[in-house]
């Protein structure tokens, strides 16, 4: 396993924000931690970026511990940070050449690291922009440069905290297609946090709904629309007046609705349950 | 290969400092106001001592200038912590060691940069100090030991202060510093408590060593002495100080540092532009 989660606990004074998370991923998985604002998405991602110390419960990232993890251990993670102002008066390619460099000390032959910065400016689509200082970029541009930084030693495992907030839809799929391939080509696992349930299913192979701290239900798209199973929603008139009806099996529902009304029945609409409603009615079970 | 990283770095925010033009104007204007100032001092005489007042001050201002390394790399550093960039060096392999050697670098590159640009065309205003009778040796010394003595100072001080406003706090006792140094007015004319704290503080050493590089006697210091061995002593004993107490400090600041926490501060500044 490339991330190991157990029993993860933390607390700030009297307030408990992880209630006993556990998790796994191994070599080229995408995860995505779905949850509303507050739930501990970002206080579990940076335990696990070794950023943070946790309460109690074992922790590994590449076999190693976050709170004693090395340079080594580093060089073999990437983080991508959400910029805001820094590193103002750098020039794109500059600051990537730079930061690069510093894991040029960490490369072995099966690794090279770190990325050319020529191909890493290509692979997120930032080679016009490469002369030009980043605080005249765009905020999509900025993005794909913070997701850059965040590759450009080649990691095992990548962290993306929230990695799409921010962006328009364009830069939003250029984006999603990015993380596939990484995960694809590179074998990189990768952990996100999102409060989207649609990038968290376009994007990972699993999904940890995590709420107040709890993971309270994980598994693939499919599996969680099954896991909870929502209610369809059935709508028709009759002699012009409009009828609403909220089914588990809304098939068999209809059939009956014909059966009975026969041709009066008019303007049918059925909406299955979405994932969207899962997830919904999942968070306000919790809360 | 630590080193040689942050020494990049150094080299690339140094040459940044001098191509971006709000950062030039103020490697410029202080000197230029300086220079202005000796132009207006320079046929004025120093009491009754021989000295003209500017052949005082010039040293003393150079002096001052690279003790106030302290105060810019402070800023810095609160200012890189507020926006991501400490957060970024804490990311990478080594970053925060780069980021440290290059701070450095680049402050200590860009203070002897601003000293030049002082000192050249000042020695061509000011009657009094002459190139060739300058001791260049104590120059480099006094320059040299005095960064070693404040920057490390300006880095404790950096992390101390979590947001620029609190940071700005610094700027008035800083400018008490200066009063009581010895730069504009000799120390010895002052109360002896304030003569006793101005000869703590780096500003006065700094100043001393300088005018005893550029200055042919010191019939106007304390003791009428250079008192090079009590400046080595003194600037020596801040050094190894911010030397010992810096490392200590910014890794403890740095362990603080997480996405959420920059977020918070980001959101907090928007809200106040708001």
């Amino acid at each position: 396993m490339v991330l190991t989660v157990d029993g993860l606990r933390m607390r700030y004074g009297d307030t408990e924000v992880l209630h006993d998370v556990s998790f796994d991923a191994g070599p080229g998985e995408v995860v995505a931690l779905l949850g509303p604002n507050g739930a501990g998405k970002s206080t579990t991602i940076e335990i696990l970026e070794g950023f943070r110390l946790r309460s109690a419960g074992r922790v590994e990232v590449l076999g190693v511990d976050p709170a004693a993890g090395d340079e080594r251990w580093r060089s073999r993670l990437g983080i991508v940070l959400q910029s805001w102002r820094d590193h103002g008066n750098w020039r794109v390619r500059e600051l990537l050449h730079h930061l690069g460099s510093y894991y040029a000390p960490y490369a072995t032959s099966a690794e090279p690291r770190p990325w050319p910065t020529d191909e890493l400016l290509d692979a997120v689509g930032l080679t016009a922009h490469a002369g030009q200082k980043i605080r005249t970029l765009s905020g999509g541009q900025r993005r794909r440069l913070d997701v850059a930084i965040g590759i450009v030693g080649r990691p095992n495992v990548l962290f993306l905290d929230e990695p799409t907030a921010g962006f328009d839809p364009e830069a939003r799929s250029e984006f999603h297609d990015l993380v596939r391939r990484l995960a694809a080509e590179q074998d990189t696992t990768i952990l996100l946090t999102t409060h989207d349930l649609d990038e968290a299913s376009k994007l990972a192979h699993r999904i940890l709904v995590l709420t107040a701290g709890r993971i309270i239900a994980a598994g693939t798209t499919a599996q969680l629309t099954k896991l909870i199973a929502g209610e369809d929603e059935v709508r028709w008139t009759i002699d012009g007046r409009p009828f609403r009806k909220s089914t588990e099996d809304s098939t068999a529902f209809v059939r009956g609705l014909f059966a009975t009304y026969g041709e009066a029945v008019a303007e049918l609409e059925v909406r299955r349950a979405s994932l969207e409603d899962t997830y919904l009615a999942l968070v306000r079970e919790q809360s | 290969m630590r080193i040689r990283v942050g020494w990049q770095r150094g080299l690339i925010e140094l040459r940044q400092s001098f191509t971006n033009p709000a950062e030039l104007l103020s490697h410029f204007l202080w000197p230029i106001l300086m220079l202005v100032a000796l132009f207006f001092l320079r046929n004025r005489d120093f009491g009754s001592t021989g000295f003209q007042l500017g052949a005082l001050a010039l040293p003393s201002i150079l002096g001052m200038n690279a003790a106030m390394g302290m105060v810019s790399i402070s800023q810095l550093l609160t200012a890189d912590r507020a926006d991501g960039t400490l957060l970024r060096a804490k990311a990478i392999p080594n970053g925060l060691v780069g980021y440290v050697v290059g701070k450095v670098v680049s402050v200590g590159g860009g203070l002897i940069a601003d000293l030049a640009i002082l000192l050249i065309p000042a020695l061509f205003l000011v009657d009094g100090i002459s190139l060739g009778s300058a001791h260049w040796l104590t120059l480099g010394w006094v320059l040299l030991l005095g960064l070693v003595a404040t920057l490390p100072i300006g880095a404790v001080l950096g992390s101390v202060f979590t947001t620029a406003r609190s940071q700005g706090l610094i700027q008035l006792p800083m400018l008490g510093l200066i009063a009581i140094s010895g730069i504009f007015y000799p120390i010895t004319a002052l109360p002896s408590w304030l003569e006793w704290i101005g000869q703590v503080t780096p500003i006065y050493w700094m100043g001393l060593g300088m005018r005893s590089a550029l200055l042919p006697s010191p019939a106007v210091e304390v003791d009428g002495s250079w008192r090079h061995l009590e400046t080595a002593a003194v600037l020596g004993v801040w050094a190894v100080a911010g030397l010992l107490l810096a490392p200590v400090v910014l890794r403890r600041m740095a362990r603080r540092e997480s996405g959420s926490k920059v977020a918070e501060r980001r959101e907090q500044a928007l809200r106040r532009v708001a």
